[in-house]
């Protein structure tokens, strides 16, 4: 509990779990920029992993019908529609379908400029358990189900879960679930996330989501590289002009110690819904014993005042 | 519909925020009611077995009575809750394979651990006595007789990390409203702890023995109510679902309950009736803070408002750790 950064800073996770030489850790760079929403890595990760279906939900948020991560989807497709102006106002999109050109399109063109550009975007992004260096899930588990495994992910292993629920709150993402169900399904009451695909790393395959991606966007390898490749797509994306690009989980100066999973986004982060500045809760932890210390001293000097203190 | 704050809530100025079709960040926990009746349950027999001991040290043997009985009570209501919470009993014996640090639950564990059987002793030694007299009893009753002192006392040594480590189980969490009441939670708790176990003292312990109960129900009033303004002040916005809603019902119940009770326990604690009366409503005051803190925290990890609000606004005071590189606004 002494050591330096164990709850908070930059860390190698795995070493500081005890793994003497471990292989270099390993992590996810989810490019947003070249997603194209097919969610091929939902599919992936349903079959690979055996994550139970959710039922058939419309949620009448463009084609996410799938909501958050959670218990029962260990990726989820975000999107996110936005046109000009105000970003999220809901009116009728062009979806491009083939027309006869008509006045709408003479007078954009007799206007010059962007004509070409779309008023609207789409974006679209595969998002993940975090692998945190720093993993709160990990920390609060009272049971040791969740743990660090050699490549610094971070994995619940099912048998030794006893569903006490204390790593949902804790996960500063809103990652990590008790599996309600369906029924007949394995692992119910069981808390459930992304394993990295541990099973495959373990053969030296990479996981599901990224084997599936065909374009790319998640990227998997070792964490140092894909760092220093999302660098070098910020940078090349800036130059092209797509100034909203930016890196989000990726420092390990950040409130999670950076995480395994990260990602290039094309806004803020809570529009995608993640969480734009999380600390991870165990920074504080110290604090609290200490508060904890003093109070139950509290207690204890004033049950004794109670007694010493008066008459009958 | 990102840029949209929600109807309803978007009357506090500067509170506009963004977010993914206005679904939660975070995940509340999945604890139902077991979780409050733990920590009601819990901080009543920690403050119990603290009563015990000093009664049974001081010769007042109604109020060690009292006290060792209820926390025997409360003992066993806080492990039907924990075992109910986890579904079967087999389940609570895998957090005995670890002792963690990091996890204020495995901590309670083990402080449950010790503490449980020592008020359990103590607490059998009452018992014995309630059914003739540990002598009557034989060998293991000379043997109760000769511990249930030390080991009452042993109890109310340990007692008081029962009461106030709950506060840390859920001040260490993401959810906002507990995480960003860890200073004050522990002395919330305690304080809260306090008030219950002194106000079952008035009601159950013979007024001439009940001094020392109408001190610490009267200090723990008073604390509670401190410590909760103070957790107000604190949380900020992140105070609001302690006034809303469900939560804000039970937080008021909880204050209106505890200051009568610190009232009747000031005025009239020397009378039966008014002892009686005020115990139950510290009694009552107790758990409507822990089922409205609970209620409060659930709330706000469900708004999406509570996480990203106070992220946003440490980034725009430039206070925020490096989450995210530089990127302009969206076109």
């Amino acid at each position: 509990m002494t050591r330096t950064n164990s709850l908070y800073g930059p860390l190698d996770p795995a070493r500081d779990a005890g793994y003497v030489d471990p292989p270099p850790r390993k992590g996810f760079f989810t490019d947003t920029s070249i997603c194209i929403g097919c969610k091929a890595c939902e599919v992936a990760c349903k079959e690979w992993n055996e994550v139970p279906d959710q039922g058939f939900d419309l949620l009448g948020s463009s084609y996410d019908n799938t909501g958050a991560l959670g218990a029962n989807s260990w990726r989820h497709v975000a999107f996110v529609e936005q046109g000009s102006g105000s970003t999220g106002t809901r009116a009728p999109v062009d979806l491009g379908m083939p027309t006869v050109r008509g006045e709408q399109e003479d007078a954009a063109e007799a206007a010059g400029g962007d004509s070409d550009k779309p008023d609207f975007r789409w974006l679209m992004s595969s998002d993940v358990c975090k692998h945190c260096t720093h993993a709160a899930c990990l920390d609060v588990c009272p049971t040791g189900s969740l743990f660090r495994t050699e490549f610094g992910t971070v994995v619940v292993q099912d048998d030794i879960c006893n569903g006490c629920g204390y790593c949902v709150p804790a996960c500063p993402y809103g990652v990590i679930e008790r599996r309600k169900g369906p029924s007949g399904a394995k692992n119910v009451g069981i808390a459930q996330k992304c394993t990295l695909c541990y099973d495959r790393l373990g053969a030296g395959q990479e996981p599901a989501c990224a084997k599936a991606c065909p374009t790319d966007s998640i990227q998997f390898g070792d964490l140092d590289e894909l760092r220093g490749r999302a660098q070098e797509r910020v940078a090349a994306l800036h130059e092209r002009g797509v100034s909203s690009a930016r890196l989000y989980g990726h420092d390990p100066q950040d409130g999670v110690g950076g995480a395994g999973a990260f990602f290039l986004l094309l806004d803020e982060p809570e529009v995608y819904g993640l969480p734009p500045d999380p600390i991870v809760t165990t920074r504080d932890l110290p604090s609290m014993y200490r508060r904890a210390g003093v109070a139950a001293g509290a207690l204890l000097a004033g049950a004794a005042a109670a007694f010493l203190g008066g008459r009958r | 519909m990102t840029a949209e704050a929600r109807p309803g809530v978007s009357m506090v100025p500067g509170a506009e925020f963004r977010s993914y079709y206005d679904r939660a960040v975070l995940k509340a926990s999945p604890w139902e009611i077991d979780i409050p009746i733990y920590l009601f349950s819990g901080g009543l027999a920690a403050g119990s077995s603290l009563l015990a001991a000093g009664a049974d040290l001081s010769s007042r043997p109604g109020l060690r009575r009292a006290g060792r009985l209820t926390a025997l009570g409360g003992l066993g209501v806080s492990l039907v809750a924990l075992v109910h919470d986890l579904g079967r009993p087999g389940r609570f014996l895998k957090m005995l394979r670890v002792a963690k640090f990091t996890s204020p639950m495995s901590v309670g564990t083990w402080l449950l651990a010790t503490y449980g059987p020592l008020a359990g002793v103590a607490a059998a030694g009452e018992v014995a006595r309630l059914v003739g007299g540990p002598k009557s009893l034989g060998l293991p009753g000379q043997l109760l007789a000769a511990v249930e002192r030390p080991a009452g006392v042993a109890a109310a040594v340990t007692a008081p990390t029962i009461a106030s480590y709950t506060g840390v189980l859920l001040a260490d969490t993401a959810t906002p409203t507990w995480h960003g009441a860890y200073r004050e939670l522990p002395f919330l708790f305690t304080a809260s702890a306090a008030a219950a176990s002194g106000g079952m003292g008035m009601l159950a312990a013979p007024v001439s023995e009940a001094g020392p109960a109408r001190r610490m129900a009267l200090a723990g009033a008073l604390t509670e109510l401190v410590a909760e303004r103070r957790m107000e002040q604190s949380l900020g916005m992140l105070a609001e679902p302690l006034h809303q809603g469900r939560a804000g019902r039970w937080m008021r119940a909880s204050s209106w309950l505890t200051a009568a009770g610190a009232v009747g326990t000031l005025l009239a604690g020397r009378s039966r009736v008014a002892a009686g009366l005020s115990g139950l409503a510290l009694l009552a005051g107790s758990w409507c803070t822990r089922y409205g803190v609970f209620e409060a925290g659930q709330a706000s990890a469900r708004d999406p408002r509570y996480t990203v609000v106070p992220q946003r606004e440490r980034i725009e005071a430039g206070e925020a750790t490096p989450s995210v590189t530089a990127g302009s606004p969206a076109p």
